[in-house]
């Protein structure tokens, strides 16, 4: 049985002709840099193997666009401690559970220790598993860009509807433009390294529409181009990047209009301007301190803000000093430029915020290409060769 | 960032519920963030809920583009 | 103890003969005891009938091995949850991961020992229906259980029910299958579709909220392997794919053999039905739980044989040729994917959860 919508955005022969398009269409003599903003597209892309289709002067630099990997280990600990609290039970999407924070800390560690932390795959999930327990208070750790928000605004708006009140959610949801805008900036005042173009994320746009990347491409003269998450809707929009970036132009393009519009989910943007409100700032981890780049609950809900409901405060947890995800997360380095890499920061130990989830650059760059290196030999898991 | 999958809805539940299946796996989704959808058509599938419909005509012309630009080259 | 989901819907009614309705497990059971007498004899010794068994002794004696053959010798633990699951359960699971651990090293399966340690609490009904599956297993599989052991922990100590079986096995004294064997050049059988026990667990345990018609391919594949021995075309390792799935059977061999491999994505068989599963998780098949699949390494003059012989058995229809032993000195497991790149099958530190990233 096939799986429309899927399939047809995978086939083989369109990729080759498509990945031949791309050949012909680069300017032999410069550089094309793009930026996936998204995590989601670089996994995709190591998943596929979509490099080796690339010419080599067309070079994927991996964004920040990853909510696991730029939540600060503070965050995490925090959940830790509500966790510990009496009668709570801590729900949490599964891409955190194993999110090392300090020495032998994570949340499936805490569950270890006793702490009741439980794994859902949606915030109406950790509703009702309040309703069915009225005698635990069920917090709910919602973390994610704008795609994963709206959910979390349709659960405590049904709290509210429901007159739930052993309800609370920890909200650590993060904006993508303010983030875009923090790599242009220190871009630009970096020398030398400069993006050519980024690569829209798919469903972060299918909920905010093409609006707000206009600025990118009309003050900063950066195309931006929308693209689906298959292999032939990253080729496409590479394509159509490039094209851009040879005539000129800086505009953006929606590629995956199969579901983003221009305006975007009106209701889902209504429900979180009702329910959220804007941090004047938020601690990105590996990018530092951005302004105006997260959400909070906003007064009128404030029942179901676990932060007011524990105030615990996330303790300050300083990155490995040797770590390079800062510069990884901007564009300005590559997994391979850390000294860390694969020796010392490995999935199962990840020292920073690139390696933690399997969509930041640096594990998606161990998972799936790692072999393009020679192998240290320094490095124990392998064997010398005999 | 947001792994969402294109599913068809075979089912509407009410109360904002609807049984999507994709392949032949069937999930239970909230459809709070849409203003209605109908047996048969396509949805956007992320962490439990429809975050908007896919425009099958859009899907086509992606398609029909992919190939016309593929053939530019051979 | 177990949460009731995880036995009672599944469960199916069986009479608890000699222990009243709804008798459950206590401590005295597992003291040596008459108790420990009267649940072995009522679970077990009803069910498990066979010569060695019949001893009944401390340590069973048996026959000596067929000449030109060595023993060969594997223990596995069971601990799955829930203890029943869409086809299967822990007892036919227990039998099926030992056989054929030991069919895949060239072995026939011939005896299995079970220890059985059990919680406080847990219902002996179920304890019964379980041994019954065995024993349909181990006929099915062509192997008798010849000793055990019972022990009862206090309820809270244990999560209902852990299988600990030892199977013993004979094998002719050469070939050796194993990954000494395996050289650049070989290729890589996969006898078929991944992924299904897994997801058919991940859905049982409602650890994730889809609904599926998947089941379990728990199965033995003593037969299969036979059928494959008997075309006499040579082979040089096998595996049978379970926790971590091809991507640690893979990676595994590698690592233990000094070789690379380059597996071809597009030839590996995928159930549709885990295919969308797959996509819904965020989770990539190869990585998955499998229960009743082989990987087999062999030169490639072989493979034709072999496949035909593979294919020709109901546990084998979908068998393909996955890919290619190479020289690697970093022993890298890479895959092609059906775009021309490459990328590497990575192993898992540990069990792939669902992401919504």
């Amino acid at each position: 049985m096939a799986l429309r919508y899927l399939d047809e955005f995978r086939d083989p022969a369109l990729a080759q002709s498509l990945a031949r398009a791309i050949a012909a269409a680069v300017d032999p003599q410069r550089t094309y840099r793009f930026m996936e903003f998204c995590g989601g597209h670089t996994h995709a892309i190591a998943r596929f193997g979509l490099p080796a289709l690339l010419p080599s002067n067309l070079k994927l630099v991996h964004g920040p666009g990853c909510p696991v990997c730029v939540l600060p280990p503070g965050r995490i600990a925090q959940a830790v401690a509500i966790a510990e609290q009496p009668r709570v039970m801590l729900c949490t999407y599964g891409d955190v559970m194993r999110v090392p924070v300090r020495k032998g800390e994570s949340l499936l560690a805490a569950r270890a220790r006793g702490a009741d932390i439980r794994m859902v795959g949606s915030a109406l999930e950790a509703l009702k598993l309040a309703e069915a327990n009225p005698d635990r208070e069920v917090v709910f750790f919602a973390i994610g860009f704008e795609t994963t928000t709206p959910p979390t605004a349709a659960a405590i708006l049904a709290a509210e509807a429901r007159s739930v009140k052993n309800f609370s959610v920890l909200c650590c949801h993060v904006l993508t433009p303010p983030a875009m805008r923090h790599i242009l900036a220190s871009g630009e005042e970096a020398a030398g390294v400069l993006l050519d173009g980024f690569i829209g994320p798919a469903h972060v746009s299918v909920v905010i529409g093409e609006r707000p990347y206009t600025e990118f491409a009309h003050t900063h003269r950066k195309p931006v181009v929308i693209a689906g998450f298959e292999p032939l809707d990253l080729l496409q929009a590479l394509l159509m990047l490039v094209r851009q970036v040879n005539q000129g132009r800086a505009e953006v393009e929606n590629q995956y209009r199969r579901a983003v519009t221009f305006a975007g989910n009106r209701k889902a943007q209504q429900m979180i301007a009702e329910v959220f409100t804007l941090r004047p700032t938020f601690e990105w981890r590996g990018l530092g301190i951005l302004p105006d780049s997260a959400l909070a609950i906003c007064s009128r809900y404030q029942q179901w803000d676990a932060e007011r409901r524990f105030p615990l405060e996330p303790p300050a947890i300083p990155d490995h000093p040797a770590c390079q995800c800062g510069a990884i997360l901007r564009g300005q380095k590559e997994p391979r430029d850390c000294v860390l890499f694969a020796t010392a920061c490995t999935p199962e130990h990840p020292l920073g915020s690139c390696m933690v989830s399997s969509e930041g650059a640096c594990a998606a760059y161990y998972h799936f290409g790692r072999f393009h290196e020679p192998v240290a030999p320094r490095k124990k898991e392998y064997h010398a060769s005999a | 960032m947001c792994l969402a999958v294109p599913a068809e809805v075979v089912e509407l539940l009410g109360e904002g519920q609807a049984r999507v299946r994709i392949g032949a796996t069937t999930q239970v989704v909230s459809t709070a963030l849409l203003d209605e959808v109908a047996v048969g058509e396509y949805v956007i599938v992320h962490v439990g809920f429809a975050l908007t419909k896919l425009d099958a005509d859009e899907a086509a012309q992606t398609l029909a583009l992919m190939a016309e630009w593929s053939e530019e080259v051979s | 103890m177990p949460a009731p989901d995880s036995l009672g819907a599944a469960t199916p009614a069986s009479a608890a003969h000699g222990a009243g309705k709804g008798a459950q497990v206590t401590l005295a059971h597992g003291s040596g005891g008459r108790a420990t007498a009267q649940l072995i004899a009522d679970c077990f010794h009803r069910h498990w009938h066979n010569e060695w068994l019949a001893q009944n002794e401390d340590a069973t004696r048996l026959p000596a091995l067929t000449p030109g053959h060595v023993p060969v010798v594997a223990t596995d633990l069971f601990t799955v949850t829930p203890l029943f699951f869409p086809g299967g359960d822990i007892g036919t699971l227990a039998v099926n991961g030992t056989v054929n651990d030991l069919a895949v090293r060239g072995a026939t399966p011939r005896y299995l020992t079970v220890g059985v340690l059990l919680e406080e609490g847990f219902p002996i009904a179920t304890l019964e229906t379980i041994a019954k599956r065995m024993a349909a297993a181990a006929a099915a599989a062509g192997v008798a259980i010849v000793a055990g052991d019972t022990k009862v922990v206090e309820r809270g100590k244990g999560d209902g029910l852990y299988l600990a079986v030892t199977g013993v096995g004979e094998a002719p004294v050469e070939p050796v299958w194993g990954a000494a064997a395996i050289r650049p050049g070989d290729r890589l059988l996969l006898s078929g579709p991944l992924g299904e026990h897994g997801i058919a667990i991940l859905a049982a345990r409602q650890a994730v909220p889809l609904e599926t018609e998947i089941v379990s391919d728990c199965a033995p594949l003593v037969s299969l392997i036979a059928a494959m021995r008997a075309t006499g075309a040579p082979i040089h390792a096998m595996r049978d794919l379970t926790r971590g799935g091809l991507a640690a059977a893979a990676n595994e061999l590698a690592r233990a053999a000094r070789v690379g491999m380059v597996i071809d994505e597009g030839a590996i068989p995928v159930h549709p039905a885990v295919a969308g599963a797959c996509e819904l998780l965020g989770i990539e098949p190869w990585h998955l739980t499998n229960e009743g699949k082989l990987l087999a390494f062999c030169p490639p003059e072989s493979v034709e044989p072999l496949l035909a012989a593979m294919r020709a058995h109901p546990l084998g229809r979908q068998a393909a040729v996955i890919g290619t032993v190479v020289a690697d000195p970093n022993a890298f497991v890479q895959m092609r994917t059906p775009f021309g790149g490459v990328r590497l099958l990575d192993w898992l530190h540990a069990e792939p959860l669902p992401r919504i990233c």
